[in-house]
């Protein structure tokens, strides 16, 4: 069952294929990521997806309505967070989200219970009546979250949800959107240009560069084809335990580097948790005194290495966009 | 078409929440018309008599009308401004994703205009009468509404029109500015048309302002250079091609 099909998708700016030839799928109650460098594509896909831009050919549908022919639809069964603030800061939170009942046009009873139950699910329930221009960034963007799960969509769109925010408040919308996932029932796709978030968050993700998909998995699939964990270990003599080591085919390659004091091993294995106390073993029968023991697990950033041959960038924001956040910012300044 | 009631009504609340949070904006675009009214109504009565006024009407009698018709316009006009600050700020994003019908957010964003419009229009009306301008009475005062409506929505949605083509904020206030004022100067709001030259005349005939000055001068004062009933036909017809238009392009903006 899916929530998103495309097919062939594409955006044309004149020569330039902002989004080329996307085909991609989105199963029902998932977290889905599109992951890739700004200036992938990304933004516009999720655009296009929620009828605010129209694509130049392919097909698109969205929980089974066309992106096209059935606009109104679309809108109904999608919430959406912005990239960039969308919220009105001279108006309060609660406001914002009245707005947004009324504009979806939901009957009254029920408006008021579902803006205290969003207000509460992003615990901004003692911030609903002071002026968005006087929130933080993170309270503005969980106030954006819940207001686009006001309607009760079957699909949230989240562009770059963290861009921009601290550390902590990241790791807190993180948990939102785990929770609202699971709590409300609700199919999450999300862009972003952090690996570690795409890894954390979503159970399977595509890569985006230059318009278009380069893999569609996974994270776990994605980092296992591309290869193994990489145990290394620091011990007095590496070339004799690299020779009894051999005789263990569950070591896929070796690699022996010295380093002044003691000799470094790299070994590549699956599984590597499950490996180093078997490896600690041998190295006790063989009486080898092991200095220290790493482990480090394929990133995605591996992945994106290894399909694009280059590491994902982080470029400026576009002009515009940092426009909007300066002006916000000093309209939240003064007052 | 489909009209989302909900959609105008919240819409509109916004434009009006807006409105009365910012006071000095109520303030700031009253002064103008006051300046004007006050300044050039006491200034002329004093020393100039337009012979094509009748004796018995004094020049600031006259000119109320025409001010008022001044402050509807240009008040009309820059609320398309709003349009460019929900682009600017993002707000728009959350109106144009909203399975709303674009006639529905037009109907909404012109209704929270010309309400704006309106209750400055009629402040200057009740300041005039304080300043001891005369008009004819109760029914003059109701159709005189009549008119003023019918200028705003012709203006905000012009102004709409403005907006849904342009991206800056100063930008849109100077050309705004640089039409707005032509059409002031040429509705008869200071002086009669009658003697005008007649090129002169010409373009006074094809601005949509002199109609409706025209109208609120019969409402208020009793005279009018044209028909009421000419006065009502050209604003109708204007004002249904903007909204239209207006519709029509706003369905147009891409948000980014």
């Amino acid at each position: 069952m899916y929530s998103i099909k495309t097919d062939k998708l594409t955006k044309k700016y004149g020569d330039l294929r902002a989004v080329d030839n996307i085909s991609l799928n989105v199963k029902k109650d998932e977290i889905f990521g599109l992951l890739g460098p700004n200036g992938a594509g990304k933004t516009t896909i999720i655009k296009m997806l929620a009828t605010l831009l129209k694509p130049t050919s392919g097909f698109a549908e969205v929980c089974g309505y066309n992106i096209l022919s059935d606009q109104d639809a679309v809108r109904k069964s999608i919430g959406i967070v912005f990239q960039n603030p969308s919220t009105d800061i001279e108006l309060t939170g609660r406001e914002n989200l009245d707005f947004h009942a009324r504009i979806y046009n939901m009957d009254k009873d029920v408006r008021q219970e579902r803006i205290d139950e969003v207000l509460d699910l992003v615990e901004l329930s003692d911030k609903a009546d002071i002026f968005v221009k006087n929130y933080s960034g993170g309270m503005q963007r969980r106030l954006e979250i819940a207001r686009g799960l006001m309607h009760y969509p079957n699909v949230l769109f989240l562009d770059e949800p963290t861009l921009g925010l601290d550390a902590q408040t990241r790791r807190s919308v993180w948990e939102y959107i785990k929770r609202l996932n699971k709590d409300e029932k609700i199919t999450v796709v999300l862009t972003t240009h952090y690996m570690d978030e795409a890894d954390y968050l979503c159970d399977r993700i595509v890569i985006i560069d230059h318009g278009k998909v380069i893999a569609h998995d996974s994270p776990a699939n994605l980092k296992n084809s591309i290869g193994k964990d990489i145990i290394s270990l620091q011990v007095a003599d590496g070339k004799n335990f690299l020779n009894t080591l051999t005789a263990f085919d569950f070591i896929k390659g070796m690699e022996l580097h010295d380093e002044s004091l003691y000799e470094s091993l790299y070994l590549s294995v699956e599984d590597g948790e499950r490996m180093i106390p078997r490896i600690m073993d041998i190295a006790h029968k063989e009486g080898v005194i092991v200095q220290s023991v790493g482990l480090r697990k394929p990133t995605l950033e591996d992945v994106f290495l290894h399909f694009t041959g280059r590491t994902i960038r982080d470029q400026d924001t576009g002009k515009k966009e940092h426009f909007q956040r300066m002006v916000r910012e000093r309209m939240r300044g003064t007052r | 078409m489909k009209l989302h009631f909900n959609a105008i009504y919240i819409i509109w609340l916004r434009e009006m929440t807006r409105f009365f949070r910012a006071k000095s904006r109520v303030i700031g675009s009253l002064a103008m018309p006051l300046f004007f009214l006050v300044i050039l109504g006491f200034g002329f009565n004093a020393s100039i008599r337009f012979s094509d006024i009748p004796p018995e009407i004094d020049y600031i009698d006259f000119l109320a009308p025409g001010i008022i018709g001044m402050a509807l316009l240009f008040d009309s006009i820059s609320s398309g401004l709003t349009v460019l600050m929900d682009k600017q700020f993002g707000f728009l994003k959350e109106i144009m994703v909203a399975p709303v019908d674009r006639f529905s957010i037009v109907i909404g964003k012109t209704a929270g205009g010309v309400t704006t419009a309106l209750i400055q229009g009629i402040l200057i009306l009740l300041i005039s009468l304080v300043i001891g301008v005369k008009i004819t009475g109760v029914v003059g005062f109701l159709s005189a509404i009549v008119f003023m409506i019918l200028i705003s929505v012709s203006f905000v949605c012009l102004g709409l029109i403005f907006a849904s083509k342009m991206e800056d904020m100063h930008g849109f206030q100077l050309i705004t500015r640089l039409f707005a004022f032509p059409v002031f100067l040429l509705s008869g709001a200071f002086f009669p048309l009658d003697n005008l030259p007649v090129w002169l005349q010409y373009l006074t005939y094809m601005n949509p302002l002199t109609y409706g000055v025209d109208g609120l001068r019969h409402s208020l004062i009793g005279i009018t250079q044209f028909s009421v009933t000419l006065d009502l036909l050209v604003l109708v017809c204007f004002s249904t091609l903007m909204i239209i238009l207006s519709t029509y392009l706003f369905s147009g903006i891409e948000v980014d």
